[in-house]
């Protein structure tokens, strides 16, 4: 490498490239808190906002009458109810809405008023009869033992995470890339640095290291934030899950240059990223399973890269997966990648 | 045979944007060491010529020689000897100085370091500073740095000057004077006579995608046969065509051009031209309501080509 005559030195012109990319992100303060603030504070508020609450007691009502003064004392003893006395009508009005999940009639013997298409109320009924038969001298045959166990992994925000993280790849993949692209074509700086002579290779090749660079704090950040603050587990390896999110984000990378590889204004790239991105964000399953659309529909959920992404990272945090058990979607992710990527390339406007 | 080819060499040259022919069967060489000026009015076709040149546009028939070489491919041997600079490029804002200039240095295999590139631009001062706190001129420095940081035997500038302040011109002159006494090649564009003027050896002066005249500009000069011009203006209504003959055949008058209501007398002498034309307009009752005398320009020799000035062509 040829010296210059004064102190800096000549770096490798992909090493430049990527720093200038790299420097740029960095001293943008809006895109810092996009791609790292940002999933953590998404996380923090669902994961707060559906946290798991201890089993809540069940809400019954007893219609006001001559026994109902006996009964509430017997249902209080009872620590899953919580019993309220209501008028007959105040009562009905109380189920309907929802407030109560069972009403006791005031007759002798009781009548049960509830909906048996409710788990809840189901439960209301079985745990209101045991104690009233009991108050009336029904004598336990015996007492069973019991182990409470609460499983770890099985929270919305276990499932919420690694949908996150997926998210966080395809965007800051597709906005990152997309949009720096677009900016620099628009400035005539990419036709500059053709002019002089930068490699095509060069060029892009550093929007990609660039990229992958910052993966690793961004991946990170997250799931440090969800392992240690949330309790998120992290089953699989984690050489795996930084593989997978690796694939995700190159994959995304090349979806990132298709976008970007003809539009001259950021109104005519930000366009074409949403229609790619929204049906990932709708389909792909991030807040909800997959599993809830229907049948006809799953070829294109399962088909999409965000869909193969979220399911792989998935599968190694929550369920411990090795690389075997993912090779469909790392296929998916490889192949989306591979072909955005040679069609970038050969559809590319430089000026 | 490449070491004494010309600089550039260009034999009828093509392009066409749908209707639109934005150069019309252009010849051009441009010797080594030679400072070549381009000059014409918006939309004559400069632009569209660089860029073929510089092989970023391709052209629709003709040939292209650079330094004795012909545009293929990515051209990444032949872009090394060369410095580009565009008409506008947007370095990224938040850069500093420094890094976009070691930036394109990495590109080129030879050529002055960072700092030696920012004395040569005089924005040492700006080193640190991020682009987007840049003056106009100071941008526009920037942008020629990038454009001499490979050392080019061959400098391409694209109205390097456009929009600047008399002093961030006189700036860029410098510098541009600089690369010539260092006997580089630099072919620049411009639609400002004075510059064309004071920088270039020689100039090609284009409309409409053609080349309408090419010489020093002293000699284009002195194509016009006199060296002073005088300009009035009339009552635009007027009909000129009486008028054109008698001016004609005023002493000393070697050339009369018109623009709706404004006049360009070529003159040799202006103390005989002008009481002559003072006193021909008086006997046609027709007062002036402006009169200049200037020496002859670059702007002129244009006037009498085409009939229209540089600026409101």
């Amino acid at each position: 490498m040829p010296e210059a005559s004064d102190a800096t030195r000549v770096r490798h012109p992909l090493v430049e490239l990527t720093l200038a990319r790299s420097r740029e992100l960095v001293r943008e303060p809006e895109a810092v808190f996009w791609v790292f603030v940002f999933p953590i504070l998404l996380a923090a508020i669902l994961g707060v906002a559906f946290r798991s609450r201890p089993p809540a007691p069940l809400p019954v009502a007893l219609v006001a009458g001559p026994g109902s003064e006996a009964r509430l004392a017997a249902l209080a003893h009872a620590g899953d109810l919580v019993a309220q006395r209501l008028g007959a009508s105040e009562a009905r009005e109380a189920l309907a809405h929802g407030r109560v999940v069972l009403v006791v009639s005031a007759d002798e013997p009781p009548v049960y008023t509830y909906d048996p298409t409710q788990p809840e109320s189901r439960a209301a009924r079985l745990a209101v009869d045991a104690q009233l038969q009991k108050a009336a001298g029904r004598a336990d045959a015996f007492t069973p033992g019991r182990v409470e166990v609460s499983e770890p992994g099985s929270r919305y925000v276990d499932f919420l995470v690694p949908g996150l993280l997926g998210m966080n790849l395809m965007g800051t993949g597709m906005w990152g890339i997309g949009f720096s692209l677009v900016v620099a074509r628009n400035g005539k700086l990419l036709k500059r640095l053709v002019a002089a002579p930068a490699r095509h290779s060069h060029v892009l090749g550093a929007q990609l290291l660039s990229r992958l660079i910052f993966l690793v704090p961004e991946a990170g950040a997250l799931l440090v934030f969800a392992h240690y603050l949330l309790g998120v587990p992290l089953r699989g390896s984690l050489l795996l899950l930084g593989g997978v999110s690796l694939l995700g984000a190159l994959s995304f990378s090349g979806l990132g240059l298709l976008t970007a590889a003809r539009p001259r204004t950021i109104e005519g790239v930000s366009g074409i990223m949403n229609l790619v991105m929204v049906p990932m964000w709708v389909f792909s399953g991030i807040f909800f399973s997959t599993e809830r659309f229907p049948d006809r529909l799953q070829p294109f959920v399962q088909a999409l890269p965000l869909t193969a992404l979220n399911d792989a990272l998935r599968q190694v945090m929550l369920e411990g997966a090795g690389t075997v058990a993912l090779v469909p979607e790392l296929a998916n992710l490889a192949l989306w990648g591979a072909a955005s990527f040679l069609l970038a390339l050969k559809l590319f406007r430089w000026q | 045979m490449a070491i004494d080819a010309p600089a550039l060499r260009c034999l009828g040259l093509v392009k066409r944007y749908g209707d639109v022919v934005a150069v019309d069967g252009l010849d051009l060489e441009v010797g080594r060491g030679e400072c070549f000026g381009m000059l014409g009015p918006n939309g004559a076709g400069k632009t569209t010529t660089v860029e073929i040149l510089e092989g970023l546009t391709a052209p629709d028939a003709g040939e292209v020689q650079v330094l004795g070489e012909a545009w293929h491919g990515d051209g990444l041997g032949l872009r090394t000897r060369i410095g580009v600079q565009l008409q506008e490029t947007k370095f990224p804002e938040k850069l500093r100085v420094s890094e976009v200039i070691a930036l394109f240095r990495s590109f080129y295999p030879r050529g002055p370091g960072v700092g030696e590139t920012l004395r040569l631009v005089a924005l040492d001062e700006k080193r640190s500073a991020y682009v987007r706190a840049l003056s106009g001129g100071q941008k526009q420095r920037l942008s020629l740095a990038c454009a001499l940081v490979g050392d080019p035997e061959l400098l391409f500038l694209d109205e390097p000057t456009t929009g600047l302040d008399p002093q961030s011109r006189r700036q860029s002159w410098d510098i541009i004077e600089g690369m010539k006494a260092r006997g580089r090649t630099v072919l620049l564009t411009t639609h400002y006579m004075e510059e064309a003027a004071r920088l270039c050896d020689r100039v090609a002066i284009m409309d409409h995608g053609r080349l309408i005249a090419l010489g020093t500009p002293r000699a284009l000069v002195a194509s016009l046969g006199a060296e002073h011009v005088v300009e009035f203006a009339i009552d635009a209504s007027q009909d000129g065509e009486p008028l054109r003959a008698a001016l004609a055949a005023l002493p000393s008058v070697e050339r009369v051009a018109r623009e709706g209501g404004s006049w360009h007398l070529t003159v040799r002498e202006v103390h005989l031209a002008v009481p002559a034309l003072l006193a021909a307009l008086a006997a046609r009752g027709v007062a002036p309501t402006q009169l200049t005398t200037h020496h002859a320009t670059l702007e002129d020799v244009f006037m009498s080509l085409t009939g229209r000035s540089l600026r409101d062509a």
